[in-house]
């Protein structure tokens, strides 16, 4: 039998593409898919006729697979299309990787778009559509403002449990505001506060607007081959070190404690694969939904003991020049958010390891740790990646 | 009552427990087998995958394990709490507290279940218990 550890690096990422961030006006998510994809392979120096491996899903269509082999023109010989919400595309990596070392293919492309903010059937629309399709008989009886409620439970618990406070909360929307005022591509860039965040409007207590995610359009995609091609291609290869993926629950009320996530499982089987340690990462890109996200995840994933993230953050922590580089391109808070933004997490620490990061580049950074949430704290994704020179 | 039923009557535990509490009787189940409990019903037990359950009605007692205030308009219906409860039995169930401002909600707040049946549909609320 195969270890996990012996595909450590056995594959890269070779290509990473982007496209209609922010408002997409008059196109459709197919067609912001595929103009990320063309980028992605273009990138890699690839053409689409050398893609025989396909990873996307969708939220709305369940059979999405199909009709993006049939847009792009691919006659897949492996197709994943596990669904798990946000972390979808970083949970695509190690069944990508073993479909690689396998040889069942030789070029994985994993790839996403959403016109969520600006399609007649949008975000409010899919969200009314999910309590048809995927009901929670249990739960939206009693209207929770989903997804964000779930999160505020989670944000309350923690601060009942472990003294948390709104401004340590807040620190995280700010240090990602301040990142993304260094990426030229993020969303909003104008200088944020504690007190901005503190003072926005209330959604669901504790947590107020700016503790949430932006809602966007984007489109995103990045091509995975083995790692001796990779070194052949256009771009620094960026390899796989490690991946795992963890559900405990879909439902808040059915997670045993709103303090832990099932990062704490994937992010240790990750590490093992990967053969490394948190001290060794150098970037982290941690799917920021709600500021409450990254201060479960950095302990969760080893970065500080729980309950101590609110402290960890505190101070500019995360911020640039703080303790770790956190969200660089700055995340789902202020860079972009188009309904699943697991993709995006992928793309920033590729560019962060190939050093083309610009302005908020990280200097050095060979190892980068990104996690993938999804539905409500319900699915969690690790992944380490390395520079060209970890291998 | 077991989980299990055969024949024209068949139900399945989720019908079961919606018909339970339209008769205004709030249960949850009990895993013969390990002897735990849970919530929400199923057709096995989610601890030790046994098939065998009965329903038994919870003391209603438990507390508040979280909670949030949702910020609607006024003319929306204002804004409302939706809160996380502990039974006293070991199961956590999402519902919300009656009676109590929404100010004055804290978690570990003791609290008791209470059926809506006038709701749009039947509904298990809690309300917030004095302190003795």
């Amino acid at each position: 039998m195969m270890s996990l550890e012996s595909m450590r690096g056995q594959v890269a990422i070779a290509g990473v593409g982007h496209a209609g961030l922010g408002e997409a006006h008059g196109y459709t998510e197919m067609e912001v898919l595929a103009q990320a994809a063309s980028r992605a392979v273009a990138d890699a120096g690839l053409t689409m006729r050398d893609i025989d491996g396909l990873a996307t899903c969708s939220s709305s269509a369940t059979m999405w697979s199909m009709p993006v082999a049939e847009y792009l023109g691919l006659r897949p010989r492996y197709i994943e299309s596990t669904m798990l919400g946000g972390s979808s595309f970083v949970s695509h990596l190690l069944p990508s990787v073993m479909a690689l070392v396998s040889g069942q293919c030789n070029a994985v492309l994993v790839c996403y778009g959403s016109t969520q903010k600006t399609a007649t059937f949008g975000r409010k629309e899919g969200v009314k559509a999910r309590t048809l399709l995927d009901p929670q008989p249990f739960e939206y009886p009693y209207s929770p403002l989903q997804p964000v409620t779930s999160y505020a439970l989670a944000a309350a618990r923690h601060m009942h449990q472990y003294g948390t406070t709104r401004e340590q909360l807040a620190e995280v929307a700010v240090a990602a505001r301040a990142w993304a005022a260094l990426n030229p591509e993020a969303a909003m860039r104008e200088p944020l506060s504690i007190e901005d965040v503190l003072r926005s409007r209330p959604v669901s207590d504790p947590l107020t607007v700016r503790d949430c995610c932006l809602v966007s359009d984007g489109g995103g995609a990045y091509v995975m081959v083995r790692a001796d091609r990779a070194r052949q291609l256009r771009q620094p290869p960026v390899y796989v070190l490690g991946s795992a993926t963890a559900v405990w629950n879909r439902q808040i009320s059915s997670m045993e404690d709103l303090t832990v996530t099932a990062a704490a499982e994937s992010g240790k089987r990750a590490l093992a694969m990967a053969g490394l340690n948190v001290a060794d990462v150098d970037v982290a890109e941690l799917y920021d939904a709600f500021t409450i996200n990254t201060l479960l995840f950095l302990e969760d994933l080893g970065f500080c003991k729980k309950g101590e993230g609110g402290a960890y953050v505190q101070g500019g922590g995360i911020a640039p020049g703080g303790r770790l580089p956190v969200n660089t391109n700055g995340g789902g808070l202020s860079c972009v958010h188009p309904g699943m933004y697991g993709i995006f997490l992928v793309i920033e620490a590729v560019r962060q390891l190939r050093a083309q990061a610009g302005e908020r580049q990280v200097p050095g950074a060979d190892i980068a740790l990104v996690h993938g949430n999804g539905g409500t704290l319900s699915s969690q994704s690790t992944a380490i990646l390395g520079g060209p020179s970890t291998r | 009552m077991h989980t299990e039923q055969a024949g024209a009557t068949a139900r399945g535990p989720q019908e079961q427990y919606f018909a339970a509490l339209a008769e205004g009787r709030f249960q949850i189940q009990h895993c013969t087998a390990c002897g735990r409990h849970q919530f929400f019903p199923r057709t096995l037990c989610m601890h030790c995958g046994a098939t065998d359950l009965a329903w038994t009605d919870p003391a209603g007692t438990g507390t508040v394990y979280s909670f949030s205030i949702v910020r609607r308009k006024p003319e929306a219906g204002g804004d409302y709490n939706v809160a996380l409860i502990d039974l006293d039995e070991g199961v956590r169930l999402m519902s919300r507290v009656d009676g109590v401002a929404l100010e004055r909600l804290r978690i570990g707040m003791p609290v008791k279940a209470r059926v809506l049946r006038d709701a749009a549909q039947p509904l298990v609320v809690f309300d917030a218990v004095e302190a003795a």
